[in-house]
């Protein structure tokens, strides 16, 4: 991973979902070793914002412009995104579905070992992915930030149901992504203790 | 890009011949209909000899059917697709591999299974050659133009029929000329209408192996934004 100075500015953005406008006039901007922090009550438009940046959902109004990363590839080729759907086919095993990612995402077939050490799967390797518990799935969706290097992390609510070890254990690696420069938006409700991070709380007057 | 393709055509593969992935159920369908046939028709086995092209066809066609629907939607339902968008990959390279993979999975065992089934209809023994011949030619073309009805509907719960619906037209003239160059062996008209035939649904398989991704993937992006 090459990150010169990375540079995430959004605008003015707007989002609309099935007719009614969610958020708009957002604007903040992030460069490569910071994090934001997405809050608000349900319904904000975190996971939509989310989205967006990740190029699922359509931007209504505003811009958002990613610099400094790669100029041939869009900010969603150049980011993970791991949302509330856990991506997980139930009869692959823990170690097809990391090595799958990592040749889709990143044509790179072998050396999934390092992200299942990563996220402490090493021991289910073989297991199929139906056989896991909630949290151990968490940690298998989870475990593609590792296997396949980018330079964003959009996570929505990435804590949902990890227990305090691995909640450690995906901080600490949230906290070294940042230190080799690389940025992460994540919405949470939880106090991560990533450090000094920007935060952004969306929908605050949709609460009064 | 190559490898994210084959990555990718692999996994469907081994997803539909795992337990639950529904690889052989096409196949089982087809059985089915085809067994159940001569107890409906009765056992005339010259009137089973003449009608056997046309329902290998039917029921080929309603067998690819029924497996189309899960094209897109799995992967929509549980968050890849929005993850295989991500990739390197562009989409219209996506639904190539996905409709492949269709192919090796419901479409290449159907042949396979179509002159076992043949037997059982008294399918004239000239005529086997031909029949195989199209099966081969066409079902390409049932899974790629069945894409574009399966991205269309990815959205739609129990989106199935809808799909049908959409692609039927579009499988009538997979079903014409199959059913053409297999019968031009048994009906007694010449090799030539055969053969015609058989070329006819060759070009109607190349045009649907180019306009199954570029209208797959246009209906996968409008439902995905």
């Amino acid at each position: 991973m090459t990150i010169s100075e990375l540079s995430l500015s959004v605008r003015d953005l707007a989002c609309e979902r099935g007719g009614r406008l969610v958020f708009e006039g957002l604007s903040f901007s992030l460069r490569g070793g910071e994090a934001l922090v997405l809050t608000g009550p349900n319904g904000a438009g975190k996971s939509s914002l989310l989205r967006q940046l990740a190029g699922l959902l359509g931007v209504a109004q505003g811009e958002i412009a990613f610099t400094g990363g790669d100029p041939e590839l869009s900010l969603g080729e150049q980011a993970h995104y791991v949302g509330h759907l856990d991506a997980l086919k139930p009869s692959m095993t823990v170690m097809e579905t990391v090595s799958f990612w990592r040749t889709y995402l990143g044509s790179i077939p072998e050396g999934a070992d390092t992200a299942l050490e990563a996220l402490g799967l090493v021991h289910l390797a073989d297991l199929p992915a139906a056989c896991l518990s909630a949290g151990q799935r968490r940690r298998l969706s989870l475990a593609r930030l590792i296997a396949v290097p980018r330079p964003v992390w959009l996570l929505d609510e990435p804590t949902v149901a990890l227990d305090a070890a691995s909640v450690a254990r995906l901080v600490g690696l949230m906290t070294s992504h940042l230190a080799q420069g690389g940025m992460i938006v994540a919405a949470t409700h939880l106090d991560l203790g990533l450090g000094e991070t920007k935060q952004l709380r969306l929908g605050v007057e949709a609460m009064t | 890009m190559t490898r994210a393709f084959f990555a990718l055509l692999a996994r469907d593969l081994r997803l539909a011949v795992r337990l639950g992935g529904g690889g052989g159920m096409a196949v089982f369908f087809f059985l089915v209909v085809i067994s159940l046939l001569p107890f409906g028709i009765g056992p005339d086995r010259e009137l089973l000899a003449k009608v056997a092209p046309g329902m290998l066809w039917v029921a080929l066609l309603l067998a690819a059917l029924l497996t189309l629907d899960r094209l897109f939607q799995a992967d929509y339902e549980d968050g890849s697709l929005d993850l295989l968008t991500m990739g390197l990959l562009p989409l219209e390279l996506i639904v190539v591999a996905k409709a492949l993979g269709h192919w090796l999975t419901t479409g290449l065992p159907l042949v396979v299974a179509a002159p076992l089934l043949g037997l059982m209809l008294n399918l004239p023994g000239e005529a086997y050659p031909p029949l195989i011949l199209a099966m081969l030619a066409g079902t390409p073309a049932l899974s790629f133009l069945g894409a574009i009805g399966a991205a269309l509907t990815v959205g739609v719960r129990r989106g199935g029929l809808l799909a049908s619906l959409l692609v039927m037209p579009f499988y009538v003239p997979v079903l014409i000329f199959g059913v053409g160059a297999a019968e031009a062996a048994t009906g007694g008209f010449a090799g030539e209408a055969g053969r015609q035939s058989l070329l006819l649904l060759v070009a109607v398989a190349l045009a649907s192996l180019v306009l199954g991704p570029l209208g797959g993937a246009a209906a996968l992006r409008a439902n995905l934004r």
